[in-house]
This record gives structure tokens, C-alpha cells and sequence, in this order.
């Protein structure tokens, strides 16, 4: 019962999604499909953050990974779509299993400076080579290669439907693959690893291999979100591995609520609106950021979903 | 110039980055050993202990020295009083959990970052230093001022290690370090000694702002790599170790000033960040620290 419940309710969603991609105005498509990907690494940090209690500091650097592992093998090598997002995810999942491996090995404070120390060592690495990377100013890839080739079709991603319809894809796969995931006796496992790490050892779990696995597919979906962001938006920039791009995903996550399924895509879309709006009257966005994250932590540390959870809809994944 | 004068002058530069990095790294660690709680924001309030410094600098008119020495006292001093309230009004309220910590004061970091640009600006603006004297040494002249950075960092750390061994003060935190809760039942008021050393943790990265400010110019910025920098100090000196983050200091002070002589500065920070990274990995205690009870 509680299984066909949550079942509507991500069908809804999707289609909801779906559907407004007839009916919004131009603007608020475009902020809709960029929202879609970054929900999507959202909901990557999630994974790691929200249900396997991992608090990492560093993962713009699997985004980026996807970014550029999809961007300079467009750029340079003139790779089309396809193979570009695999190079990108490829680059993603192995960065996310070698950091994985040494990260792990700490806990708590540690592991989070571990994984800011490590995201900073690519975000100077994506500077230094700045001959391919140009750095900070970045690259644009030009409009002719962004195009998607289907057996039978091919489209243009610079195309605002096209663009808003590729993310819908990759947002409903990523859902689906989450919903699955956290419901499947693997994600028990990871929730009851943050619950408690011991017990799960004591109980025969073989701890650090689950927090692995988890990190990896964490990394894997963040470095999707990254390739695909390249690819649709067309720009490859440092920024993007940048420290604050590690924070985002945090933000997001508290905003919507961590260890929910929905959670990391309220959370990306209402920051992006409080932001937007704010902008409007204020170029101090940072200064709503700030303010988001305490007052978050201090009165909400459950986010959106987690509070409908607690109080209303206690079924909710 | 010859291979020898030009190492010293690098060794020089390390010293004076030492200098300020130990002062900063210090605050951080206590804040750390005593509280447990890693403070983000750290580099915002030494970007804030700069940027008022050329406030205080540029209220008044004279001799420079009158303005850096009032920047030296008041700077600090405000920021210390702004590090207390976010204490008691943020931090008491999350009972110190590490977890909510770390974000609270990734707040904290945004918070007082976009403050500093919409009411400071972007530019950066340097303060005159209190005295401008060269001492000359066979090879080339150099700034007295600098060495007497070095002199002062010096001076700010005894006292530091003074206040903390031979004071009512230090034993009362060292006590609320080393068990809280026994502490408490002696009749220790934890809450207000946290605010205190949370308070003097932001004061120590103020006092190293406003010693570096007739160097590097202040800068709304200015606190991201220093605060790197000191979360190195701190780990590869052993998490609450005050000594070990001294000796650490000088070892990533000294390195980096000789290192970024001789190669790109990028190349240089990326390497230290990665050697880092893996000490804390393969030794988690640090370099000097003992095991974690």
C-alpha cells in the first residue's frame, strides 16, 4: 500500500514536471531545467550525506569530474554527445572510488577536511592546467557539437524544449534510481550504518565496503549531473569545482530535507527562487545563503520533506 | 643575487607567513581542543579583523603609527565581541554538535563575507605601516616592520601559553577541555568559558589580520587561503595540540615561502594540499598529536 503510494507520488511528480514544460513562460523554463540537473547532484550528495550520514565537504569535485571528463572531450577531441557523457562518468565514478578509498578511512571532522582538502586539490589542478581548462574564464562549447544523436533522430541541445526534456530524463532516472536504492535492503543498511556504526559492525556488516559503494554511486550521479550540465548548458568553468559549489549541494539538501527522495529537488528549486527573488532586490545573495544555512540548522534541521514526513506523511521515502 | 642570499630572503618571507599563520592556526586549534567545534569561519573573521583595521587606521589622522596601534587594540577587540554573540545567539544553541557546527558557521562565512562587500567593497586597500624603516643587510634592505611581525607573533603566543598554563583563566579551560562535564559539576560555567574561547580564537585571527594588513593589502576575499592554511597547521600539528600547531607554522609557513620562490605558486599549493590530505588520512592524530582519547 505504502509502496503504491510513494510509487503516484514520483509518477506525479515526473508528470507534473512533464507537463510544465508546456506551460511556464520562457524564463522559468530555463531556471527549471537548470534545477532539474542540479536537483540531480543533489540528490548524489544526498545519497551520501542525507542517508549514509557522510558529511562531505568536496563534492563539487565529481560534479566538476563529470563536467570536464564531458566538456574537454567535446572541446578537444571532438567526441559527440554519448561517448562525452561517458568519459564524464567514467572520470566521476573513478575519482569517487580513489577518494572514497582514502576519505574513508576517517570519520567525522576528519573526513570533511579530507574531502575539502581533496576538492581543492582539483579545484588548483583544474587552474593549473589552465592551457586546456582556461581556468576560471572557462570554456563554451561550441553550439554544432551539443547535438543529441537517437537512432532515428537527432536534436539540438541548445534548444530550449530539447534541453528541458534531457533533464527531465536524467532527473527521472536518477529518481527512480534513488527510490529503488534507499528502499532495496542496501539502503537499509546505509541508513542504519549512520544510525549506528558500530551495531552494524557487531552484526556482521561489512562497514567500510557499504560506505564505499555509497560514496561511489554518490559520486556517479553527482558526475551524470556534471556531464550533463556541460552538454546542455555549453559552459566548463573552474568555478564549478570551486568550494562553494561543494556547499550548494549541502544547502539544498537541508533546505529540502536530508535522507528524503524529494527533498534534494524542493531544496534546489525553492533556493533557486529565494535566490532569484532576492536578486531582485538585493545583490547580497550570499547574505541569504548564510542566513538560510543557520536558521536552517537552528529551527529546521529536518528540511521540507523530512518535517512533512515527521508530521503528516510518515510513508514518505 | 647568489643562491645563498636569495634562500634567505625566501626563509625570511616564510618567517613573517609563519609568523601570522601560527597566530591564526593557534586561534583555531583552541577553538578546536577546547570546543571541538571546527570553526569555517575563521578566515572571514581574520578578513574582518583587516577590514576593520583599515576602518580604525583610516579614522584617524597623524603620524601612521597612531592609527595602527588604535587598528591593533579595537580591531580585535570588535571582532572578538562579534565572534561572542554568534556564539551564544548560534553555536550554545546547537549544543555543539560537530555536524550542525560546520554548517552554522558555513553561514557565518557567507554571512560576514557578503557584509564585508556590501559595506567595505571590493577593492583592496592597504594600512600604513606604523614605522617604515629598511635594515640593510649586505645583499639587499629589508623591512624592518616585518621582522617586527615576527617579533610580535612571538610575543602574542607566550602570552597565549602564559594565559593557558600559569592563569585562573587557562585552568579553568584547560578543565572545560579535558572533561566537560566534571567541569560543570565543579561549578565551571562551560557556556560562558566557550563563548570566551571562541571569542579568543577570533581574536588571535584579528590580531594576525592586522599585523598582516601593512604587508597584503585588506580584502573581502583575503580569508579563504589563510583559512586553508591554518586547517594544515592545525591537522599536521595534531587536532588540539597548541605546541604541535606552533611547530607545524613555522614547517608550512617556512616551506611555502621558499617553495613558491622557486616554483608556481599553484603547483605548490596543490602538492601541500594533497601531502596534507594523506596525513590526516594515514595518520589522523597529526604529526605531533597523541591518539585521540
Amino acid at each position: 500500500m505504502t509502496n503504491a503510494k510513494s510509487l503516484w507520488l514520483h509518477a506525479a511528480v515526473i508528470l507534473l514536471l512533464f507537463a510544465l514544460n508546456f506551460l511556464l513562460p520562457e524564463y522559468h523554463r530555463g531556471i527549471f531545467s537548470r534545477v532539474m540537473v542540479l536537483a540531480v547532484f543533489a540528490m548524489g550528495y544526498n545519497l551520501a550525506f542525507g542517508y549514509t550520514g557522510l558529511l562531505s565537504l568536496g563534492h563539487a569535485m565529481f560534479f566538476a569530474a563529470g563536467l570536464y571528463g564531458a566538456g574537454l572531450t567535446v572541446y578537444h577531441l571532438g567526441w559527440s554527445i554519448w561517448p562525452a557523457l561517458g568519459a564524464g562518468l567514467l572520470a566521476g565514478t573513478l575519482l569517487a572510488l580513489v577518494v572514497g578509498f582514502l576519505a574513508l578511512r576517517t570519520t567525522g571532522v576528519a573526513f570533511m577536511i579530507v574531502t575539502l582538502m581533496f576538492a581543492q586539490v582539483f579545484y588548483l589542478t583544474t587552474l593549473y592546467f589552465t592551457t586546456y581548462t582556461r581556468g576560471e574564464e572557462g570554456l563554451v562549447l561550441p553550439q554544432a557539437m551539443r547535438t543529441l544523436a537517437l537512432p532515428g533522430a537527432s536534436f539540438s541541445l541548445t534548444d530550449p524544449a530539447t534541453r528541458y526534456m534531457a533533464a527531465l530524463a536524467l532527473l527521472t532516472i536518477v529518481l527512480g534510481l534513488t527510490l529503488i536504492l534507499v528502499r532495496s535492503p542496501y539502503g537499509r543498511a546505509l541508513i542504519a550504518i549512520r544510525e549506528n556504526e558500530e551495531r552494524m559492525r557487531m552484526l556482521g556488516y561489512d562497514v567500510f565496503a557499504n560506505k564505499l559503494a555509497s560514496v561511489v554511486i554518490s559520486g556517479l550521479i553527482c558526475a551524470a549531473a556534471g556531464a550533463a550540465y556541460a552538454v546542455l548548458f555549453g559552459y566548463v568553468g573552474s568555478g564549478f569545482a570551486s568550494i562553494q559549489y561543494s556547499i550548494l549541494p549541502l544547502l539544498w539538501v537541508l533546505l529540502g530535507g536530508g535522507a528524503t527522495t524529494l527533498g534534494p529537488l524542493i531544496g534546489t528549486l525553492f533556493m533557486f527562487y529565494i535566490i532569484d527573488t532576492a536578486s531582485d532586490y538585493t545583490t547580497a545573495y550570499l547574505l541569504v545563503v548564510g542566513l538560510a544555512l543557520i536558521l536552517l540548522i537552528l529551527y529546521f534541521p529536518k528540511g521540507i520533506a523530512g518535517t512533512v514526513r515527521e508530521r503528516w506523511l510518515p510513508w514518505l521515502p | 643575487m647568489a643562491f645563498g642570499p636569495y634562500l634567505l630572503l625566501a626563509t625570511l618571507e616564510g618567517l613573517v607567513t609563519a609568523a601570522v599563520l601560527a597566530l591564526m592556526a593557534l586561534g583555531l586549534s583552541l577553538v578546536f581542543g577546547v570546543m571541538r567545534v571546527v570553526n569555517v569561519a575563521h578566515g572571514e573573521f581574520y578578513m574582518l579583523g583587516a577590514v576593520l583595521a583599515w576602518w580604525f587606521a583610516s579614522l584617524v589622522t597623524g603620524h601612521p603609527a597612531i592609527g595602527f596601534l588604535l587598528a591593533l587594540v579595537l580591531s580585535p577587540l570588535v571582532v572578538a565581541a562579534i565572534a561572542f554573540v554568534a556564539e551564544r545567539l548560534v553555536l550554545s544553541r546547537l549544543n555543539y554538535e560537530p555536524e550542525a557546527t560546520i554548517v552554522a558557521t558555513i553561514g557565518l562565512l557567507y554571512i560576514i563575507q557578503q557584509l564585508a562587500l556590501t559595506f567595505y567593497g571590493p577593492e583592496a586597500r592597504p594600512v600604513q605601516a606604523p614605522f617604515d624603516m629598511r635594515i640593510s643587510l649586505p645583499w639587499f634592505g629589508y623591512s624592518a616592520y616585518k621582522l617586527a611581525v615576527i617579533a610580535a607573533s612571538i610575543l602574542m603566543m607566550l602570552a597565549t601559553w602564559f594565559a593557558l598554563t600559569r592563569t585562573k583563566i587557562g585552568l579553568v579551560m584547560r578543565a572545560t577541555q579535558y572533561d566537560r562535564e566534571t567541569a560543570q559539576a565543579f561549578g565551571i560555567p562551560v557556556g560562558r568559558v566557550y563563548a570566551g574561547v571562541f571569542a579568543l580564537g577570533a581574536a588571535l585571527a584579528a590580531v594576525a589580520a592586522v599585523l598582516i594588513v601593512p604587508i597584503q593589502q585588506a580584502h573581502y576575499l583575503m580569508g579563504l587561503d589563510p583559512l586553508l592554511l591554518s586547517f594544515i597547521v592545525v591537522i599536521i600539528g595534531g587536532l588540539g595540540s597548541l605546541r604541535g600547531t606552533v611547530v607545524a607554522a613555522i614547517l608550512i609557513g617556512l616551506s611555502d615561502g621558499i617553495i613558491s620562490m622557486f616554483f608556481s605558486p599553484t603547483l605548490a599549493k596543490m602538492l601541500a594540499t594533497l601531502l596534507v590530505a594523506l596525513v590526516l588520512v594515514f595518520r589522523p592524530q597529526g604529526l605531533f598529536g597523541t591518539v585521540a582519547r
